[in-house]
C-alpha cells in the first residue's frame, strides 16, 4: 500500500549543509594561510590556531552554559577564528586573537542568537574592537618585513601610498611579499580561494566584482593606480570572504550589487580622505548594518505580482 | 512605608538598571569611577532639591504649565550645584564639563517631579529623591568602575592592574559605555527574572 505523504514546502532539498559550506570556506582560506606562513613564518600558524581554538571554545562553552544545543560542528566558529587571525599583524601578542575571538563569538554572534542572527560580521567587529582598543598594536610600527619578521616598523603599501612614498612592485603585491595583516597580503592566494568558492557556488560574483570594480574605478578617477588599490590592503580578503557572508549581506541579487558598490565607495573614500590608511573593514561593517534596509527595498516582485510600493 | 520609598529607587526601581532613565549622562560621563560618583551626587542634590520644592508647590502650579514650572525649579538647583562644583571641586567640574548644566534636561529628574513629587508629601519626596539619587549614583559608579578598570587599568585613579596590563581604550570611549551598560542590564535582568520566578 502506497501512502500519500503530504508535507509543506520546500520539497526539493539541496545537499548543501552549513557544515559543507563552511568547510568549503575553510578550504578556500587555506592558500592564504599557506602564503601567510611562507611570508610571516610559523607564528602566523600559531596565531591562527590560537584564534580558532578561542572562537570554538567560546561558542561551545556559552552554548553549554545556556543549555542550548552545541553547534560547533557546523564549523562556522572555525571560519570566524581564521578570519580574525587573518585581520591581525603577525607581531600581535597571543592574547589579542583570544580577546578578539571571545568578543566576536560572545558579544557579536551569541547574544544576538547565534549563527545567522548576528547583525554584523563577527571577525570584522573583532578587528574593529582590537583596532580601537590597542591602536599601537594594530597599526603604525607593528608591521614586519615578510620573510624576516624580526624586522619591524615596515609600512604597508597603503601607508606608503598615503605618505606618497615609493611603492613595492606589482608582482610583490600580487604574490603577497609586502607588509600587512596575516591573511590579506597575498592577492594570488585569496583569488585561488575565491575562485574555488565561486565554482562551488558558495558565493556569487555580484558583491566581489562590484566591490573591487568600484574601488578600482573611483581610485582611477582620483588619480591612484587602480591596480595598486585593488592589490594593496585587505580588499581581496574583504570582498571575497567577508562582504559575502550569508548572515550579514543582502540576499537579493540587486541588493548584493548595492552591497558591493557601497563597500567600494566607502573603502575608497576612507583610503583617500579618511584618517585611516585602510577602510575595507569599516566599509563592510557599515554595509552590514544597512543590509536589512537594502533587502527590504530590493525585494524582487513575486511571479505575477504587482509592485506594492513605488 | 517610608523605608520602602527610600529603597525603592536604589534597587527595585533603580533609575538606570530598571527604569532606564537619564541615559545621556550615564553613557557620557562614566569614563572613570570618580566621574560617575561626582555626576551621581550632583544629580542627587538637584533631584532632592527639586523634589522638595515641587512637592511644596504642587497645589499652586497650574496643571497646564506644570512642565515649564518644573524645568524652572530644576534649572535653579542645577545652577546652584554647578556653581558649587566650580567653587569647591574645579577638577571634577572640568571633567564633567557640559554634563553638569545638562542635568536640567535629565529625564530622571523631570520624571520624578511629574510622577512622584507632584503627588506626594514633602517627606516622601525627599526620601524618593534620596533613594533615586543613590540608585543613580550607585549605577553610575559601578559603570565607571568597570570602564575605568578595563579601559585604564585603575579604580578611582589608583592603578590596580599592574604595569604589564595594556588597557583596552575602547572601554573609556563611547562604545565601551554601550557595551558595559548592555551587559549589566542583561545580567541584572537575568538575576531578577530568576529571583522573581
Amino acid at each position: 500500500m502506497n501512502k500519500l505523504i503530504v508535507s509543506s514546502s520546500p520539497h526539493i532539498l539541496s545537499k548543501n549543509s552549513i557544515q559543507r559550506i563552511m568547510l568549503d570556506v575553510i578550504i578556500a582560506l587555506m592558500p592564504a594561510l599557506v602564503a601567510a606562513i611562507i611570508f610571516f613564518g610559523h607564528r602566523a600558524l600559531v596565531i591562527t590556531i590560537v584564534s580558532v581554538a578561542a572562537a570554538v571554545l567560546t561558542e561551545a562553552v556559552l552554548q553549554k552554559l545556556c543549555k542550548k544545543p552545541v553547534t560547533v560542528n557546523d564549523l562556522s566558529a572555525v571560519v570566524s577564528g581564521i578570519l580574525i587571525a587573518f585581520n591581525l599583524p603577525v607581531s600581535v601578542p597571543l592574547w589579542m586573537p583570544v580577546v578578539g575571538s571571545v568578543f566576536a563569538m560572545a558579544l557579536v554572534k551569541f547574544v544576538f542568537g547565534g549563527l545567522g542572527h548576528n547583525f554584523m560580521n563577527p571577525a570584522l567587529a573583532a578587528r574593529a574592537l582590537l583596532t580601537v582598543s590597542w591602536p599601537a598594536r594594530m597599526a603604525g610600527a607593528v608591521w614586519t618585513q615578510p620573510g624576516n619578521i624580526d624586522v619591524i616598523g615596515i609600512a604597508t603599501p597603503l601607508e606608503l601610498l598615503k605618505a606618497g612614498e615609493n611603492l613595492p612592485g606589482i608582482y610583490d603585491l600580487f604574490m603577497g611579499n609586502v607588509a600587512g595583516c596575516l591573511g590579506e597580503t597575498s592577492a594570488l592566494a585569496l583569488l585561488i580561494g575565491g575562485i574555488y568558492l565561486l565554482l562551488r557556488g558558495v558565493i556569487n560574483w555580484r558583491t566581489p566584482v562590484t566591490f573591487i570594480g568600484s574601488v578600482a574605478l573611483i581610485s582611477w578617477i582620483f588619480g591612484v593606480n587602480p591596480l595598486y588599490s585593488i592589490l594593496a590592503g585587505g580588499l581581496m580578503l574583504g570582498a571575497l570572504f567577508m562582504a559575502t557572508d550569508y548572515a550579514t549581506a543582502p540576499v537579493t541579487p540587486k541588493g548584493q550589487l548595492i552591497m558591493g558598490v557601497g563597500c567600494g565607495v566607502i573603502t575608497t573614500f576612507i583610503r583617500l580622505f579618511g584618517g585611516y590608511p585602510e577602510g575595507v573593514s569599516y566599509s563592510i561593517l557599515f554595509m552590514n548594518v544597512m543590509t536589512p534596509l537594502i533587502d527590504k527595498f530590493t525585494m524582487p516582485k513575486k511571479f505575477g505580482g504587482v509592485k506594492t510600493h513605488a | 512605608m517610608l523605608l520602602r520609598t527610600l529603597t525603592n529607587g536604589i534597587i527595585k526601581e533603580n533609575p538606570i538598571f530598571r527604569l532606564v532613565l537619564g541615559m545621556c549622562p550615564t553613557l557620557a560621563v562614566t569614563t572613570a569611577a570618580i566621574n560617575g560618583l561626582g555626576m551621581g551626587f550632583a544629580t542627587m542634590l538637584v533631584l532632592i532639591g527639586s523634589n522638595i520644592v515641587i512637592s511644596l508647590l504642587k497645589k499652586f502650579i497650574p496643571d497646564k504649565v506644570r512642565i515649564p514650572a518644573y524645568v524652572v525649579v530644576i534649572a535653579s538647583f542645577t545652577t546652584i550645584v554647578g556653581m558649587f562644583l566650580k567653587a569647591f571641586a574645579p577638577e571634577l567640574d572640568k571633567s564633567l564639563g557640559l554634563f553638569i548644566p545638562l542635568i536640567v534636561v535629565n529625564c530622571l529628574i523631570l520624571a520624578r517631579a511629574e510622577a512622584f513629587a507632584s503627588q506626594n508629601s514633602v517627606l516622601h519626596s525627599i526620601l524618593d529623591g534620596l533613594g533615586m539619587g543613590l540608585g543613580f549614583t550607585l549605577a553610575l559608579t559601578i559603570l565607571g568602575i568597570i570602564r575605568e578598570l578595563i579601559g585604564a587599568g585603575s579604580i578611582f585613579g589608583i592603578n590596580v592592574m599592574g604595569s604589564a596590563y595594556e588597557p583596552a581604550i575602547i572601554m573609556i570611549l563611547p562604545p565601551g559605555a554601550f557595551l558595559t551598560l548592555g551587559l549589566l542590564l542583561g545580567l541584572i535582568n537575568k538575576l531578577t527574572v530568576k529571583s522573581s520566578s
